[in-house]
């Protein structure tokens, strides 16, 4: 399937991503409007270290242990590889969040339920966000091997 | 005032015809005039010429120059200029006839010359370099005089008007040759000189032309590195001298001259065998700015043989034909079919495909 | 503290679209942006800005823009805000101003007083989606023996040439004045498009040797990182004996741009200046070029052309003169309008003639000395767009250099500040966190984009003028017509007034 995939060694951590996240997943249709004045909860998130970026989101990880270890069935896998969560029947327990290995899961911020990356197919834009602004390619959203976590 | 031929550049379209009887019989100018007469349309009476192969063989060992002369001062300047570099054979008016239509006409002397053996010697120069060169003084030093026709045993005739009268006028009928080309001109600029009209010739070599060059300044200012002048600045001029350069002096064949004024398209020399492909390849390289763009379709006539080669898009037709000894080129198929209505063989040859027909028994180009 | 002047721009935020994500602060390597935790707001500080428009670019929201300060001394024709502020700034500091890129004065552009013809009736336009056309050409000595071989064959007699897909090459640009990744874009551009990029005078880094083939490595007076192989690993060699930039002086690399890997492609030491000689000390005169165009084509056993880099200066047909019978395979002349990445500013702007008059007079000069055959005349030094390139080649050069064009599709936004080192583009830097943000798989793209779009509008052009080879476009002077040129004018650059007939 295709996946987001970052290469470290173009990513400039700009934080570009995380406000292009954040304003695909607010449901409105100007940044501003979106992200101006409002904390900002993006799906993507760049871990910065020194001279070091990585832009960290969702793997869609074949066997995903977030949605072994989810206790209300709200996470799951869809037949075309995209590990979804579903808000009705999320209770908050943040398990997933927990188990995680990459952090890619959060709370979203109404706090009753956790909140990831779905690669832009649960809003209005189509083709992840965080992709099509990164300013040098960081980013890419293609197919590679599987990746086994 | 209007500028003449020469003071500006003259494009122009115009209808080309050219015959050889390759077993060297000879025909008058008669043909030719009947054959350009089916295109009349594709002049306007502002130009029209003949040159004629095999004309003089009286006199064939001596280089026939023929002069316009617009005053009499030109007149004897060149004939003094002449006199310091050739031994004049001969030298007489040409005979015209009165047509109504034919008018302006300049003063047209003809001259049988051999160069000086002492002023040949002197200048270190081959016999047909020092002749050319000084066909080029008297062009373009001497206000008022034109050589218009300076190879052996041939002769170009032209002047202002249709063609078929051009030819009346010189009476060509009176002539017999084993080869004649025809132009009929249709420019686009009103100049009424003379010496603008075509064949244009340098030696041996008159070329008639039908098209108008997109790549002239290109060629023309390379070609004017080595000695020649674009009095004129007409393409068949600027042609003309490319092939004197690339035949004459650095002693290409025809084809390969050919090959450089309309090569193939670099696509289609890749897809040539190796040995067409590396001898193509290597003229591209050595004479680029020779590459001649734009809609042509030339006759080229010389010692003992014509050619007729079109731009490699075949932007200007040309129609080859064969009957028995007789070979015709032509603009259009019906000035051939006029004067030879049953064929052997009639076609077009492809764009940039040099057709070359030769007396029998010659193989390539007297050098 | 320099109390006298005032910024030139200024950054104007539009606080109603801010959002402070600070990808402005992150971005400006000179420190302009600045969150303020108190107020929740981003601050800028103009006097360090550049107006090199990362930020612009970047801000997510458009909530920037840079402007020209509308703060000025009292107005005076002569005395210009830039003019006094530069003397301010050599009363503060003492030193020559440095600048970098092109001469920005508003002298005339030569190219927009020419115009191309078309072709109407007398002769058709040719179609380039329809019918061949073709931008291949070769670059190189043409004269030639004709030879034949016991069949009659023609010999190839040629000396060695280089052949180009398109009339375009990427100048020289050195590693060190520009970065890894940029070398590595022009590079791959080069390769993907059949054509060269220019190493400049830097050396030849080693991961790019594999380059080889699309290379021209450059023999500068300073000789940096000129070696055996070197000279082997490219497919031409060029003398720079001058950059239309400076004439007169040698190249001048900062110190803080010497990196570790710039020394060593360079065989400089670290973190000191490189200043070339302004001469080849080897060269004070013409016969010591033709030793040193022999010594290079001895050392790679005639195998490579040579080219030879000058400067546009006034004498230039003579000197260009003097090349052609030096044994150089090639002529580049650079125009002052030529980019670099750090020259005094006095010479930038007032030294050295426009590429376009310094083109038409070598030309003809090489036509009129019957030599034009023995050299290809290459150009550079400001060729903006694929009409100047046709207007270049119909002058009379057989292909273009282009330097700042290559820049800008890289994303170059032409600030001038290259000497500096902190390029936020990632393009005249040497500072890893700002060269990694020019991605080469992006950047080699936009070049190849940039010259396929042009060569594109070059077979448009020659189709209407109907000529379907660049080679019959060479020097073919009655394609162009001047406009708003007077007598002299017309008569160096040797076309006619819009207007007269052919």
């Amino acid at each position: 399937m295709k996946r987001i995939y970052v290469n470290e060694k173009w990513c400039l951590g700009c934080h570009l991503c995380e406000y292009e996240c954040a304003f695909a997943n607010s449901g409105l249709d100007d940044i501003v409007k979106a992200l101006k004045g409002k904390p900002v909860y993006p799906r993507v998130t760049v871990e910065d270290c020194g001279e070091v970026h990585f832009a960290v989101n969702c793997r869609h990880c074949s066997d995903a242990v977030c949605v072994r270890s989810c206790i209300s069935g709200a996470l799951s896998k869809g037949d075309d590889g995209v590990v979804r969560i579903d808000r009705e029947k999320c209770v908050g327990c943040l398990t997933c969040v927990l188990v995680c290995p990459y952090g890619a899961v959060m709370p979203a911020p109404d706090g009753h339920a956790a909140m990831k990356c779905q690669l832009c197919t649960d809003n209005g834009f189509g083709e992840p966000n965080c992709v099509k602004h990164c300013p040098n390619n960081a980013i890419v959203f293609e197919e590679r091997a599987e990746v086994r976590a | 005032m209007l500028l003449r031929e020469g003071q500006f550049r003259n494009p122009s379209g115009c209808a080309v015809t050219g015959v050889i009887d390759r077993s060297g019989k000879g025909m008058t100018g008669e043909g030719m005039i009947e054959a350009i007469s089916v295109m009349h349309d594709r002049s306007n009476g502002l130009g029209g010429g003949y040159a004629g192969y095999g004309i003089y063989p009286h006199y064939k060992d001596f280089y026939a120059f023929h002069l316009f002369y617009e005053t009499r001062a030109a007149k004897e300047q060149t004939e003094a200029f002449i006199a310091r570099h050739f031994e004049i054979v001969y030298s007489s008016e040409i005979q015209t006839r009165r047509i109504p239509t034919v008018t302006d006409e300049p003063e047209i002397f003809r001259y049988f010359l051999a160069p000086l053996p002492r002023k040949l010697a002197n200048s270190h120069l081959d016999e047909r370099e020092y002749v050319a060169r000084c066909v080029i003084r008297v062009n373009s030093e001497i206000d008022g005089a034109y050589v218009f026709s300076s190879g052996k045993n041939m002769g170009i005739f032209k002047g202002v008007g249709f063609p078929e009268d051009i030819g009346r006028f010189y009476r060509l009928e009176e002539y017999e040759g084993y080869a004649w080309t025809c132009h009929g001109r249709y420019p686009t600029n009103t100049p009424g000189w003379w010496g603008g009209a075509h064949p244009f010739g340098l030696l041996d070599f008159s070329v008639v032309h039908n098209g108008e060059i997109s790549s002239y300044d290109a060629n023309r200012r390379y070609i004017e590195m080595f000695g020649y002048r674009c009095t004129l600045q007409t393409d068949t001029e600027v042609i003309t001298y490319i092939i004197d350069y690339l035949v004459r002096k650095r002693g290409l064949t025809l084809s390969e001259t050919a090959h450089v004024i309309a090569a193939s398209f670099w696509t289609t020399i890749g897809q040539k065998d190796a040995a067409a492909r590396e001898q193509e390849t290597l003229l591209r390289r050595m004479f680029p700015s020779l590459l001649v763009t734009g809609p042509f379709s030339i006759i080229l006539g010389y010692e003992g043989g014509l050619m007729a080669l079109g731009d490699r898009l075949k932007l200007r037709s040309t129609v080859c034909a064969e009957r028995g000894d007789i070979a015709y080129i032509a603009s259009e198929e019906s000035a051939i079919r006029r004067i030879a209505p049953d064929l052997d063989r009639v076609w077009s040859p492809a764009g940039g495909e040099p057709v070359v027909f030769e007396l029998y028994g010659k193989e390539g180009r007297a050098q | 503290m320099n109390i006298y002047i005032r910024p030139e721009y200024e950054v104007v935020r539009d606080e109603n679209r801010c959002i402070a994500c600070r990808v402005c602060e992150r971005q400006c390597a000179n420190e302009v942006h600045r969150f303020d935790p108190e107020t929740g707001r981003m601050i800028a500080e103009s006097d360090k800005c550049v107006n090199c428009h990362r930020c612009v670019c970047l801000c997510p929201t458009h909530a920037l823009k840079i402007v020209k300060s509308d703060d000025t001394y009292k107005t005076n024709a002569n005395w210009d805000n830039q003019t006094i502020n530069e003397v301010y700034k050599q009363a503060n500091s003492g030193g020559v101003l440095l600048s970098s890129m092109g001469n920005p004065k508003p002298y005339p552009v030569f190219w927009d007083k020419m115009l191309i013809n078309a072709s109407q009736v007398t002769n058709p336009p040719i179609d380039p989606l329809r019918e061949p056309m073709e931008t291949q050409l070769w670059l190189g000595r043409r004269s030639a023996a004709i030879e034949r071989d016991e069949k009659g064959r023609l010999k190839n007699t040629l000396a060695p040439q280089l052949k180009l897909n398109v009339p375009i090459l990427f100048s020289a640009m050195s590693y060190g004045s520009i970065s890894y990744n940029a070398h590595e874009s022009l590079a791959r551009a080069a390769e993907e498009l059949g054509t060269y990029y220019n190493t400049g005078e830097g050396g030849l880094h080693k991961d790019f040797y594999k380059y080889g083939k699309n290379t021209i490595v450059q023999v500068a007076s300073g000789r940096f990182g000129v070696f055996e192989g070197y000279l082997e690993s490219a497919a031409a060699i060029e003398i720079k004996m001058g950059q239309g930039a400076k004439p007169g002086i040698g190249g001048h690399l900062p110190g803080a741009k010497i990196s570790a890997d710039v020394s060593e492609t360079r065989m400089i030491p670290q973190g000191v200046d490189a200043i070339s000689p302004a001469p080849h000390h080897d060269i004070y005169s013409i016969e010591d070029l033709r030793q040193l165009v022999y010594s290079l084509k001895e050392a790679t056993a005639y195998k490579k052309p040579v080219i030879v880099k000058i400067a546009a200066v006034h004498n230039i047909a003579a000197i260009a003169s003097g090349i052609a019978r030096s044994g150089a395979d090639v002529i580049a002349i650079d125009g002052y309008r030529g980019g670099t990445g750090a020259a005094p500013t006095r010479i930038r702007d007032n030294v050295g003639i426009p590429i376009e008059l310094a083109l038409a007079e070598v030309d003809q000069r090489l036509r009129d000395e019957g030599i034009r055959d023995d050299v290809s005349i290459l150009v550079g030094g400001s060729i903006r767009s694929s009409a100047d390139v046709v207007k270049a080649i119909a002058l009379g050069a057989d292909a273009c250099y282009i330097g700042t064009a290559a820049l800008l599709a890289l994303g170059c936004h032409l600030c001038r500040t290259c000497h500096a080192g902190r390029c936020n583009w990632g393009i005249a830097t040497q500072r890893p966190d700002l060269v990694k943000r020019l991605n080469p798989d992006i950047g080699y793209k936009r070049l190849v984009n940039l010259v396929t779009a042009w060569n594109h509008e070059i077979q448009e052009m020659m189709g209407g003028m109907g000529i379907n080879s660049i080679e019959a476009l060479r020097g073919n002077r009655l394609m162009l017509r001047g406009l708003g040129l007077n007598e002299a004018e017309l008569r160096i650059l040797g076309i006619k007034y819009a207007g007269e007939s052919m």
